[in-house]
């Protein structure tokens, strides 16, 4: 079939003349003035960073000074006396964090689950609502609670611990017959603070994976459960991840909680279930930073300092994940 | 295959046919209900049963048992009845519930408990509550001669420097990282994200080292708990402002570029006031998350049992920090005032949450305000101007 078009003779523009048009043009003075306020907020939050870092490292530097190699092989941890034990306070502040987190994982993401795929439609937005309200709850109610609560009933439990599987070596305590105040509680009562976190974000995640692969699945006769397990489950596993390592630097960093609930002690033990037995760095600062020595201050900058340098490496991890995980769903 | 058929002759009676409905599964199956209910009781008695004979006792160990025989049981009868795959489905489904269960229960705990022990504390004395400060704190002062009003005064001061400061900049920051995709803002959007999860009690230190020790004595006030309360939310209020300016329409800034605006004024006057309900919203989330925060506070604010109104001078109270004096002190009247404390901070929180989410819900989009008003006409004026021309 042909056409008859007027000949209009050769195109004035190449073929290919359908590139875009170069419209960067030099910008106005208004522009860069406003560009220049713009980055130049940015470079505050970028100051900010490298401020805290630079001043917690020069008021640390004492304590590093003085302290050396002996951060990991002194004896014990008390400042004052050039003693720099900081392995205590780490592996406190570790154990806090693990504990909450295997426990707030798994009960997280069937939260998250539940209010994607299996609770009553009406009631999935309040129960949105209500997870990520109680992300904004200040720690020190979770405290609080904890301490008037959780730490008296958690007694029970810590004793059957002790007394029939304490083959285990941290189901032990330091001090015999003695269950508050210890690094499982704390670790009990930050669960409830990490559970609207992971819940939230993989929550969201798990929204993102496609509908109609999930309704493919089910249409194909598989079980609601398959559809979770290999669908939902698959598209959002980095996402949970990244939920669960910021879950973690939450929890290392998590303070008031501690300090309410915690004993001061900084024993080198792998008893988890009773008072005196491992530190908390959070725990430390707060309660000896005000009315400490030089040195001992000092010491504590430190401790903060590597407290922030660990949850940023965690943070920065976890978004990575995150990051990755949305881009791959695309 | 082909098969002929003859065609019966007489004529059948109409066939009623169901309407072409759509099946609905939202209701659960009476075959369930019966499993479920049958589990749930024998999973029960048995429990009951071995717990009564062997003389165990214990709550919480008698509902794990019962939870894993529920499961047990519940398991088998799915598994001899459907088969495997609906065994795993149903067990699937039990887990999930009895999970989700486990996270909610805490969570609602958590808020009924400090309202039942709180509300009373705050209700026995209502307004002096709000109104008086704590100077006549003793071990056994009766609720009616304390108050948290010292500490109300504190913290709406505080976190209204730390949101003055911060808001602009953060703004300003988000804006920069939506418009500008180079390695500067790639570094800043990677710090902003870290920040936003790093330890509470490091803004503290940080803005007690370079703000309050310079200043020896004078050093605790309450500007310098307003700083470290920035430190925690300007990477909140930023990222919070990135998304939100990020789901601005393209084409309105394309709009407003074509019709020959300079990059400045559109994205002051047509960005930014597009995205404006959502900023409010991520400026009330950043005040709910650091209304609350303890730790930044603990060496910047001081704690003053007494009125100050000034933030620029001398000691400052606050709603977390008069909390964890509370706590700390003994005294069983002080533990109910450090309940009443705790729920006023919860209303705080609560209260700027649910405004956050009623505003939010509203649709964002441009509105009447982004006219100048000397550009605007009176109704008559415009009906003069728009009118149709008569010919």
């Amino acid at each position: 079939m042909t056409l008859l078009a007027p000949d209009i003779g050769t195109p004035r523009f190449p073929a290919n003349d359908d590139v875009p048009i170069n419209l960067v043009r030099k910008p106005v003075r208004g522009d860069r003035v406003f560009n220049g306020l713009l980055a130049g907020s940015s470079a505050l939050v970028l100051f900010l960073l490298v401020g805290i870092v630079v001043f917690l490292f020069v008021h640390g530097w004492s304590a590093l000074h003085t302290g050396g190699l002996g951060l990991f092989t002194d004896k014990s941890w008390n400042p004052d006396a050039h003693l720099f034990d900081i392995w205590p306070l780490l592996a406190g502040t570790i154990a806090i964090a693990m504990i909450s987190v295997v426990l707030a994982a798994p009960i997280s993401i069937a939260l998250a689950l539940m209010i994607n795929e299996y609770a009553p439609r009406p009631l999935r937005p309040w129960m949105t609502g209500v997870v990520d309200l109680l992300a904004t709850v200040p720690s020190i109610v979770y405290g609080f609670w904890g301490l008037q609560l959780i730490s008296g009933l958690q007694a029970a439990p810590a004793r059957w611990l002790v007394d029939h599987v304490s083959f285990v070596p941290f189901f032990r305590t330091a001090t015999p017959g003695q269950f508050g105040a210890s690094i499982f509680a704390c670790g009990l009562i930050c669960t409830v603070t990490l559970i609207p976190i992971i819940t939230s974000i993989s929550r969201e995640v798990m929204a993102q994976a496609p509908r109609d692969v999930c309704e493919a699945a089910l249409g194909l006769g598989g079980t609601r459960w398959g559809m979770v397990t290999d669908v939902i489950l698959p598209f959002s596993r980095n996402g949970i991840i990244g939920a669960i390592l910021l879950a973690v630097g939450r929890g290392l960093g998590e303070t008031m909680i501690v300090v309410l609930v915690l004993s001061r002690a900084n024993h080198l033990t792998s008893a988890l279930l009773g008072p005196d037995g491992l530190g908390s760095i959070p725990f430390e600062i707060t309660t000896r930073f005000d009315a400490g020595s030089p040195m001992a201050k000092s010491a504590l900058v430190l401790l903060g300092l590597i407290l922030f340098l660990t949850t940023l490496v965690i943070n920065l991890v976890a978004r990575a994940v995150v990051t990755r995980s949305s881009e791959s769903v695309l | 295959m082909t098969q002929t058929l003859e065609a019966p002759s007489a004529t059948l009676p109409p066939v009623e046919v169901p309407p072409d409905r759509p099946r609905r599964r939202r209701s659960v199956p009476r075959s369930t209900v019966i499993e479920l209910a049958g589990s749930a009781v024998a999973a029960t008695a048995l429990v009951w049963f071995v717990f009564t004979i062997a003389g165990i006792k214990g709550p919480l160990g008698e509902a794990l048992c019962m939870l894993v025989a529920f499961v047990a049981i519940y398991g088998v009868i799915c598994w001899q009845l459907y088969g495997v795959l609906a065994m795993k489905d149903r067990l699937a489904t039990v887990a999930i519930w009895s999970g989700a269960l486990a996270a909610f229960i805490p969570l609602v705990a958590v808020i009924v408990y400090v309202a039942f022990k709180g509300i009373s504390v705050v209700w026995a004395h209502f307004p002096h509550f709000f109104l008086a400060d704590m100077s006549g704190l003793t071990a056994n002062s009766p609720v009616t001669a304390v108050g948290a009003g010292a500490a109300i005064i504190g913290t709406i001061e505080q976190v209204g420097i730390a949101t003055v400061i911060t808001v602009p900049l953060g703004v300003l920051t988000a804006t920069y990282l939506v418009t500008n995709r180079n390695a500067f803002s790639k570094v800043v959007s990677m710090v902003v994200d870290a920040m936003t999860g790093s330890p509470a009690i490091i803004a503290g230190i940080f803005i007690y080292i370079i703000w309050v020790v310079p200043q020896k004595e004078n050093g605790q006030t309450g500007f310098a708990a307003a700083l470290s309360l920035s430190v925690m939310m300007l990477p909140i209020v930023t990222r919070a402002s990135e998304e939100v300016i990020a789901i601005v329409p393209g084409s309105l800034k394309e709009a407003a570029l074509a019709l020959g605006s300079p990059q400045w004024r559109s994205t002051l006057r047509v960005v930014l006031p597009t995205a404006r309900v959502g900023l409010v919203t991520a400026m009330i989330l950043g005040i709910a998350r650091v209304a609350g925060e303890t730790a930044p506070v603990l060496f910047t604010a001081g704690g003053n049992p007494h009125f100050n109104w000034n933030p620029f001078s001398g000691k400052q109270d606050d709603l977390p920090l008069l909390m964890k004096e509370l706590i700390f002190q003994s005294g069983k009247n002080i533990t109910r005032d450090a309940w009443g404390v705790a729920v006023v901070l919860v209303m705080v929180v609560v209260t700027l949450f649910i405004l956050a989410r009623l505003i939010g819900a509203k649709k964002p989009g441009p509105s009447g305000f982004t006219v100048p008003w000397r550009n605007r006409r009176s109704p008559e004026e415009a009906t003069e101007l728009f009118a149709p021309i008569e010919q």
